[in-house]
């Protein structure tokens, strides 16, 4: 199993531990974490079809490039080219971890190499969860993944089922999940509105039928539909049903 | 600390792509703001003026020349000539600094010269870099290297308005005070350790070869961007390994009669009490390839013309080249270079 670009990730673990115990499997040749109804296929001990991973040198490194440091997948954020006039040339890094979110910074000789991180953003059709994974699916080709809640983050908080978001992959294994900008939910708890306030200064505390609390103008009621903003989490308006 | 602010974000794809639907999309704006440019002429004017008050002859030597530059921290841009008297072809190089024929004219006896113009530089882009700049060089026979920092003080100070005395620190009294190391006595494993203590990530993993890699290392991610902030600052008397083309002073700890201007954390100039001896300099050009043997780097031919300018004899003088694209950035108060040239690489 060593060689399989999942055996360096976190998610390696977890997922054969599920792929046991429920039969799903990591087939090598698509590429892709599918759920299977027959026997656990043991496509991927005996794989001759290694990765090939890319390198960048420092001359290809620019924002937003994905390259693997420490293992880990991460993004570059910020680069600067330092050399005195005669002198040795460095390219300092900034970059995200895509793990953790956490940015470090890194200085490289110039032509120096990092391997890229095989990461892609996709678009996912969020199907349901089972309290311990989220499913969703490519509208396209009706594969399903399986993305452990860990990648989910504040993402569980908007999601309700059928929403579109952005499931990005790492070695095809989902690393972080984005839900819309906007969704629309059901306000299912919130204190009763006040009569003629529609001023919205102030406002109360509502919970969506997601559990999420947000806050929203007096005048919101209960059982209305509203919209709200994923990236602040601030309400946005009320949303005629 | 970035290079999209540059302009030259504008990867060749775009540009490609760009061109492929219609020139019309194509970004051909400037990258800096024309008050910017204007600044920039009014400061060339007063360098012009500055030389000219003195008496120091405005010369131009050649971009293109069949030379090229041994350092090995200096990758030349190349060029090719075809027509009359080279029907095959004839390659030039363009000149890193137009100190090679700023010497062969020192030695035919022109007396104190200055040059405006452009140098090019292979393998630098970024923030404070573009490979194509404006230098601003000049010789002065008769000075040493103090007269020389007191004639770049004065140009300096008057082109940016400057009052009151720069600072002058020597290159080992910098790192004592900044890092607490001797950097002419210091092990490559102690300067290693030192950019750890500093906070350097992977410090042990980073292939530098030999101290001066890592002198530099320390001197432009932890001393360099403080430096010269408030008031400029000169950095004098360099390890004699990071002589270049500067005489050596002997002593009990020989160094190299070279020195460096920094303003607001940006290496601003380069000046030499120029090395004359010819047989000393063709040592150089051997050191310089044996390192680039050593490097990997392609092998660069001596320049023959200076080695037979130096054997009839270069004049006692000191030299410097000065960034004036980094002196408008100071004088302006901007980021990156971007900002005061109208065109940078991304948009040339």
């Amino acid at each position: 199993m060593t060689g399989s670009p999942l055996a360096r990730g976190w998610l390696y673990s977890e997922a054969t531990e599920f792929a046991h115990r429920s039969g799903a499997c990591y087939c090598r040749g698509f590429r892709r974490w599918v759920v299977s109804d027959g026997p656990r296929a043991d496509t991927h001990s005996n794989n001759n079809q290694e990765d090939i991973m890319a390198v960048y040198s420092t001359n290809e490194f620019k924002n937003g490039l994905k390259i693997m440091v420490d293992n880990d997948p991460c993004s570059i954020v910020d680069l600067d080219f330092v050399k005195p006039g005669k002198g040795q040339a460095f390219t300092r890094v900034k970059y995200r971890n895509l793990k953790t979110g956490r940015v470090n910074e890194r200085t490289y000789k110039s032509g120096e190499t990092l391997e890229s991180a095989d990461v892609m953003d996709t678009e996912m059709q969020y199907l349901y969860n089972d309290g311990e994974f989220w499913h969703f699916m490519l509208p396209e080709t009706f594969e399903q993944y399986m993305v452990p809640m860990v990648a989910l983050g504040d993402a569980t908080q908007w999601l309700k089922g059928q929403e579109t978001c952005i499931i990005t992959l790492w070695n095809d294994a989902p690393l972080a999940v984005t839900p819309p900008n906007f969704v629309e939910l059901v306000i299912t708890e919130t204190d009763p509105g006040v009569r003629g306030d529609t001023s919205g200064g102030g406002g109360k505390p509502a919970t969506l039928e997601t559990g999420a609390v947000v806050r929203v103008p007096l005048f919101v009621n209960q059982g209305e539909t509203i919209k709200v903003d994923t990236r602040t989490g601030e309400y946005v308006s009320r949303v005629k049903t | 600390m970035s290079t999209t602010d540059t302009g030259d974000d504008q990867s060749d794809e775009s540009v490609t792509d760009s061109r492929s639907v219609t020139d019309a999309f194509l970004d051909w704006r400037p990258g800096a703001p024309l008050s910017n440019l204007r600044a920039r002429a009014a400061l060339l004017a007063r360098i012009r003026g500055f030389f000219a008050a003195r008496g120091v002859l405005e010369v131009e030597t050649p971009t293109l020349s069949a030379s090229a530059v041994t350092d090995p921290h200096l990758c030349s841009l190349q060029s090719r000539y075809t027509g009359p008297g080279f029907p095959a072809g004839y390659t030039l190089y363009l000149q890193t600094s137009p100190e090679f024929a700023m010497k062969r004219l020192l030695a035919a006896g022109s007396g104190p010269i200055y040059q405006l113009g452009k140098a090019y530089r292979d393998g630098e882009t970024g923030r404070l870099h573009n490979p194509e700049f404006t230098l601003l060089e000049w010789y002065r026979p008769g000075f040493d290297l103090s007269a020389m920092m007191d004639e770049v003080e004065t140009l300096a100070a008057q082109v940016l308005g400057l009052t009151g005395r720069f600072e002058r620190v020597s290159y080992r009294e910098l790192f004592r005070r900044r890092l607490g190391i001797d950097p002419f006595e210091t092990s490559v494993d102690a300067l290693r350790d030192c950019a750890r203590r500093h906070g350097l990530s992977r410090s042990a993993e980073l292939p530098l070869t030999g101290p001066d890699a890592w002198l530099d290392l320390l001197l432009t991610h932890f001393i360099e961007p403080g430096l010269g902030v408030g008031t400029p600052c000169f950095v004098h008397d360099y390890p004699p390994s990071q002589a270049a083309l500067a005489r050596i002073r002997s002593g009990p700890c020989p160094v190299a009669e070279r020195f460096e201007l920094y303003i607001d954390g940006m290496e601003i100039a380069n000046g030499y009490h120029e090395l004359g001896d010819p047989e000393e300099q063709r040592i150089r050009f051997e050191r310089d390839r044996e390192r680039r043997r050593l490097d990997g780097l392609p092998d660069v031919m001596p320049d023959g013309r200076l080695l037979a300018a130096l054997a009839h004899g270069l004049p006692d003088c000191a030299g410097v080249a000065l960034g004036v694209d980094r002196l408008v950035m100071a004088a302006l108060g901007t980021k990156s270079i971007g900002e005061v040239v109208a065109f940078t690489l991304g948009r040339a």
